[in-house]
This record gives C-alpha cells, sequence and structure tokens, in this order.
C-alpha cells in the first residue's frame, strides 16, 4: 500500500460508522470490497462507475444531492481500470470540487505500475492499494480513518 | 456418513485444491469473512463470479471470432477476467488470463484464440471443483456440523 500526504482533515466525530462510497465495474469485487468494508464496522454504498459515483456524491451538473444530503461520505474507496471513466478520473473530478475535496479517496488496481500510483497520490489520493483486496488491507485503511480527529 | 467424517473429506479436498493450483490465498480470505451474519456469503460469491465469468467467456468468443479483431477489446475483457478470477483465488484461471494477455499484446490472433480455449477449460475445472467443494459444505451444514478453519502458509 503507498500512502499520500499527512494534511488530512478526514472530518469524522469520533463515534461515528463511516459512510463509504465503493466504486468498481466488477461485481465480484464490489460483492468483496462491501463485505470487507461492512466486516470493519463500516456502512457502504456501492457504484458500478464514475458517472453513478459522482451522482451519488451530488457532484453531477444540476443533480440534487442524492446521498451526501442526508449521509456524509467519509471515504471514497474506487478501482483505477474501469471502463469509460477511470479511477483516476473519479479522483480528480472529487478533488476539483468545493463540497468533496476533503473527502479521502483509495485507489485499488490489480497492477502494480508506479507511475499509475505515483499520478494519483499526486493527485491528491489518500492511498494506493492493491488489488485482491484482504482484510487486513481494509483494517489498516478503517483503523486510519477512525484515527482521525483524535 | 457422519459429520466429523464430512468435515475430514472437505478438508481433504480443500487441500487438493491448493496444492494443485486451483484455488490460493484468495480463497480463504473469502471463507474467513463468511460469519453469522452472512453464512452464505462465498457461494454468494462464487455465484457473481460464474454468472460473470459466462457472460465474459461468451464476449470473448464473440471478439476473437471478427473478421477484424479489436486486441483492445479482447484484452479489455481477459483484464476483467483476470481480475475477478484473481478477487476469489481462482490461480489457474487468473494466470490463464496472464498468459493471454501478453499474446493480446503481441497482438497474435491464433495464440489468443488457443488461450481462449485454454481459459475455458480452466474455468470448467475450477468451476466443477468449486461446485464440489460447496456441495459438501451444504451437506456438512445441513447435518449439524460447521465447516473447518484452513490455514494457509
Amino acid at each position: 500500500m503507498a500512502s499520500g500526504s499527512s494534511s488530512s482533515n478526514w472530518v469524522m466525530e469520533s463515534g461515528d460508522i463511516p459512510h463509504v462510497l465503493a466504486v468498481d465495474d466488477s461485481l465480484v469485487d464490489r460483492k468483496l470490497v462491501e463485505k470487507l468494508l461492512r466486516n470493519s464496522c463500516c456502512k457502504v454504498t456501492t457504484a458500478e462507475n464514475g458517472p453513478k459515483a459522482l451522482e451519488l456524491l451530488g457532484l453531477s451538473s444540476g443533480e440534487q444531492n442524492t446521498l451526501n444530503g442526508r449521509s456524509k461520505v467519509n471515504l471514497v474507496i474506487t478501482d483505477y481500470c474501469m471502463p469509460g471513466m477511470t479511477g483516476y478520473e473519479l479522483l480528480k473530478k472529487i478533488k476539483q470540487s468545493s463540497v468533496m475535496k476533503e473527502v479521502p479517496v483509495v485507489i485499488m488496481s490489480s497492477e502494480n505500475i508506479p507511475t499509475r500510483v505515483n499520478k494519483c497520490l499526486e493527485e491528491g489520493a489518500q492511498m494506493f492499494i492493491l488489488k485482491p483486496l484482504k482484510q487486513s488491507d481494509v483494517k489498516q485503511l478503517t483503523c486510519q480513518l477512525m484515527n482521525l480527529g483524535r | 456418513m457422519e459429520v466429523g467424517q464430512m468435515q475430514r473429506q472437505w478438508m481433504g479436498y480443500m487441500k487438493s485444491l491448493f496444492m494443485e493450483g486451483f484455488l490460493d490465498g484468495q480463497f480463504l480470505q473469502l471463507q474467513q469473512l463468511q460469519d453469522e451474519n452472512n453464512p452464505e456469503f462465498v457461494v454468494e460469491v462464487v455465484s457473481l463470479f460464474f454468472e460473470d465469468s459466462e457472460r465474459i467467456l461468451k464476449d470473448l468468443s464473440f471478439a476473437v471470432d471478427q473478421q477484424s479483431v479489436d486486441f483492445k477489446k479482447i484484452d479489455a475483457h481477459v483484464h476483467q477476467f483476470k481480475g475477478s478470477s484473481a478477487s476469489i483465488g481462482a490461480q489457474r484461471v487468473k494466470n490463464a488470463c496472464i498468459a493471454f494477455r501478453n499474446f493480446c499484446e503481441e497482438q497474435n490472433i491464433d495464440a489468443c484464440r488457443s488461450c481462449l480455449q485454454q481459459v475455458k477449460q480452466e474455468y470448467i475445472h475450477v468451476k466443477n471443483k468449486l461446485e464440489t467443494l460447496l456441495r459438501l459444505e451444504q451437506q456438512i451444514v445441513a447435518a449439524g456440523g460447521s465447516i473447518p478453519m484452513m490455514e494457509w502458509n
């Protein structure tokens, strides 16, 4: 796993259950990441592509806040390789928005390509995780998320 | 057959699947995720994998049969298959996909066609093995037993 810069402001009240948005075009991987996150006591919403994710985050142009009106997303975890909008492009869109730019975004990929990792971290990704995801990866991630703000 | 015997049979079968390289440690991750809240988790994920794989194999067959082959498209499908097989620990399928991708890069259509057959075979193989394994698990649970926890170093 590779971590980004430490200037993070993962705004979470202690005692809150983290709400994670997981984005992946693979059915199998969505099911897996959802279970891994639930096992780490997170509330999970899944999306199968970038545009759907943006919609859920209330970042689609002209769209009403779907999730974020009611339930604040504390973390976005997204696959890198997706048809249409890649995870990298999704990351950029989130970091460019005024509303969501503080939300940590984690990128997952089955390929450990240094240039890929670096460009994601440079664009503000909190972390880059190699697939297939394991319990230990997600535990580490959610511990970080819970420990901030203390 | 009594529960203890079934459990031993299951353990023996699991061990052989690992020894023969059909499954790797990632499958154990799935087993470990199954709990009382989600007692059917492994069956659900494996079923999704089967559905997904059949769709991908269909798309792949179509793509390699085209007059003018789109290697990028074929590679995209194989990449997907590699990902999902890796996620459930279907090691031999994953490895077959890795080899397949190399030939996509070389734009070698004959090798690609042969790889497709390989991948299909490995998929059918692991599908049968997993169905057998899950059937054994069902029998154990139906007889009031629990699935043993397996360690793999």
